[in-house]
């Protein structure tokens, strides 16, 4: 029998029964379904977070003021209470070819106001450098002017929704406002852009370091951001930030530097491993339909007894009927696992247009995996089925009617 | 053609055995006409399926065409059904969800024969049993004559040369029985050795040869051409 001839068996026997046919499809399609959707779910947050980073800038390092590592062993002799972070630290950083760029920022809230409007914000104070740091982009006038660090000039740049807060439909480009007790001019507004990493950098109020430092009172600084000369130089800047700030910490190593890429990776291999977690829990779905399909083959097999021994006495053997019931299994398992990566595609789309800001997406291993999973339980469930049939005795067999 | 040589058929019901066939020996010549005749339970029908290799003797030998078949595999055996011998069945046994043509074009498939000339066979079949009309007809839309002329169809588009019919008649009116028997009388005409079981005293007193089953034995064995 060839395999186009078996094919068509197979096709016109499932197509005689169609409600237990229809059934077996649904059943297996909702697996495949599952598996796409939780897998495009999983997958969809993961891009997510990997995007956010990389918002962030490419080759970026953190250095944060204090080790937060457990060491363990003896309590330390000496106190580690870190030192602060200082402008004089984020300016030496600039020192070696394999940094680009240095940003310190600064951040603290205080209360907007303009006219009679008073608002709350989170200012953060920045340098020039900042602008190319964070890929941001304006929306009206400039970003911060290069300059000395020390001696500042009273200008802010504003996140769009304060400044659409502040001014309404008005224009706030070379308006003073009130930040504390001082006064800035408005030089720039942010382009709107968004969540990016827990910080919405459309409610700052950007303003220079030092006048930050000065407005809040204090000397420190929250972060340096150092952008390094090429994705290569990433290690070696690190090694030259951690080296320039323990000497002049006094040999004391107590900054953190964080690589985006350590930061990138950790969260691509959790939330990988989410998704492959959610994907195998909906897997079982799949398994699920498995034992469904080889019992309604089972019971195809009880109802068509007749056939079977018809089909032994026209001289069929044992493995051609055995083949013919695994390619019905076969069919049923390649048929239900399409109509259900289009039920799951269909519904990832839905999800992406509901919420645009998630890029759902099942990965292609997920797909592959879900077909192979659904073809693989359909042969193996068709197994059962398909032996008792070729078994069957053909006299008895004919005899039932 | 066939030859049986003491032939037992051991059934195990419930722990009893009982024995369907005993000490059975028989000879069939290439081209004969044989009825077999018995009541219910004379072992017939196991006769049959034992000439038809669908079951296995309990001791015995069995010769097919000179050639010992109790000796071959299943699948060896399935060979053999394939391309030698046909079956007609007092239900038909068609598939439901076939059309008459596809239901001929069975044998053809499961031998794995070419499209193109499984097409032509069929069609020539289909005119040889009056059936072209209804070639595009699923079985419960044929009538019971139609059914088993189909049937027919089916057990000889292999050209076998055995053909084994278990009460073809038993299921039909008188006249497309008659036309039943006459298609089956027909091919005997042209060469194949045709054996039926039949209750039927008029159908059966047709062959030139009748067996007479009783409890397993054949007691009587009149041949009509010596």
């Amino acid at each position: 029998m060839t395999l186009h001839d078996r094919l068509r068996y197979a096709f016109t026997a499932l197509r005689g029964a169609r409600l237990r046919t229809g059934l077996m499809l649904l059943a297996m399609a909702i697996g495949v379904a599952a598996v796409v959707v939780l897998s495009a779910l999983g997958e969809g947050a993961r891009r997510y977070v990997i995007n956010e980073f990389s918002s962030l800038g490419t080759h970026l390092l953190i250095v944060l003021p204090g080790r937060n590592e457990t060491t363990g062993g003896a309590p330390p002799l000496v106190s580690e209470t870190p030192r602060d972070l200082s402008l004089d630290d984020a300016e030496a950083l600039k020192r070696s070819r394999h940094v680009r760029l240095v940003a310190p920022i600064n951040v603290g809230a205080a209360t907007v106001s303009f006219g009679g409007l008073e608002r709350d914000g989170v200012i953060m104070g920045a340098t020039h450098e900042l602008y190319e740091v964070r890929h941001f982009k304006m929306g009206q006038g400039r970003f911060l002017p290069p300059g000395d660090v020390h001696h500042p000039q009273p200008v802010v740049v504003l996140g769009a929704r304060l400044r659409r807060e502040l001014f309404g439909s008005q224009p706030a480009l070379g308006e003073r406002i009130r930040i504390g007790d001082r006064r800035f001019h408005v030089i720039g507004v942010l382009q709107e852009q968004g969540q990016s990493l827990g910080m919405n950098t459309d409610d700052l109020a950007i303003i220079p370091v030092t006048a930050a430092q000065s407005l809040f009172n204090v000397t420190s600084l929250f972060r340096i951001l150092v952008e390094a000369s090429s994705r290569e130089a990433i290690a070696p800047a690190r090694r030259h930030i951690i080296a320039t700030l323990k000497a002049r910490h006094d040999g004391e190593e107590d900054v953190t530097v964080i690589t985006q890429d350590s930061i990138l990776s950790t969260f691509d291999r959790i939330l990988g491993a989410l998704t492959m977690t959610v994907a195998g829990i909906a897997a079982i779905s799949l398994v699920v339909a498995g034992v469904l399909i080889m019992n309604v083959m089972l019971v195809a097999v009880a109802q068509r007894t007749a056939e079977i021994g018809l089909l032994k006495a026209l001289g069929a053997p044992a493995r051609v009927i055995q083949r013919l019931f695994l390619t019905e299994a076969a069919l049923l398992s390649l048929l239900g696992a399409a109509i259900g990566l289009a039920i799951g595609q269909a519904a990832t789309l839905l999800l992406r247009h509901l919420y645009p800001a998630l890029p759902f997406g099942a990965p292609l291993w997920a797909i592959a995996a879900a077909v192979l999973v659904a073809l693989g339980t359909g042969l193996a469930f068709g197994v059962l089925p398909a032996r008792r049939a070729s078994r069957l005795d053909p006299v008895q067999a004919l005899a039932r009617r | 053609m066939i030859e049986l040589q003491g032939i037992e058929r051991v059934f195990d019901v419930g722990g009893q055995q009982v024995h369907a066939l005993h000490n059975v020996n028989l000879r069939i010549a290439r081209g004969d006409y044989v009825s077999i005749m018995g009541p219910s339970g004379s072992g017939k029908s196991t006769l049959l399926n034992i000439i038809g290799l669908l079951d296995r003797p309990s001791t015995g030998r069995y010769l097919f065409e000179q050639h010992d078949v109790t000796a071959l595999s299943d699948s060896e055996q399935a060979q053999v059904r394939r391309e030698r011998i046909g079956f007609v069945f007092q239900f038909f046994h068609l598939i439901p969800r076939l059309t008459a043509a596809e239901n001929i074009e069975l044998p053809l498939v499961l031998s794995g024969v070419a499209p193109a000339q499984r097409h032509d066979k069929v069609q020539r079949t289909l005119q040889a049993y009056g059936l072209a009309e209804r070639a595009r007809h699923r079985p419960d839309q044929l009538s019971g004559g139609q059914r088993q002329r189909v049937a027919i169809g089916r057990a000889t588009i292999i050209e076998p040369a055995l053909l084994l019919a278990d009460e073809p008649t038993g299921n039909l009116d008188r006249a497309s029985g008659h036309e039943v028997v006459e298609i089956l009388e027909q091919l005997n005409a042209r060469g194949i050795t045709l054996v039926v079981v039949t209750h039927d005293p008029e159908l059966g007193m047709r062959a030139r040869r009748r067996l007479r089953m009783v409890d397993g034995a054949i007691v009587e064995d009149t041949d009509t051409t010596s």
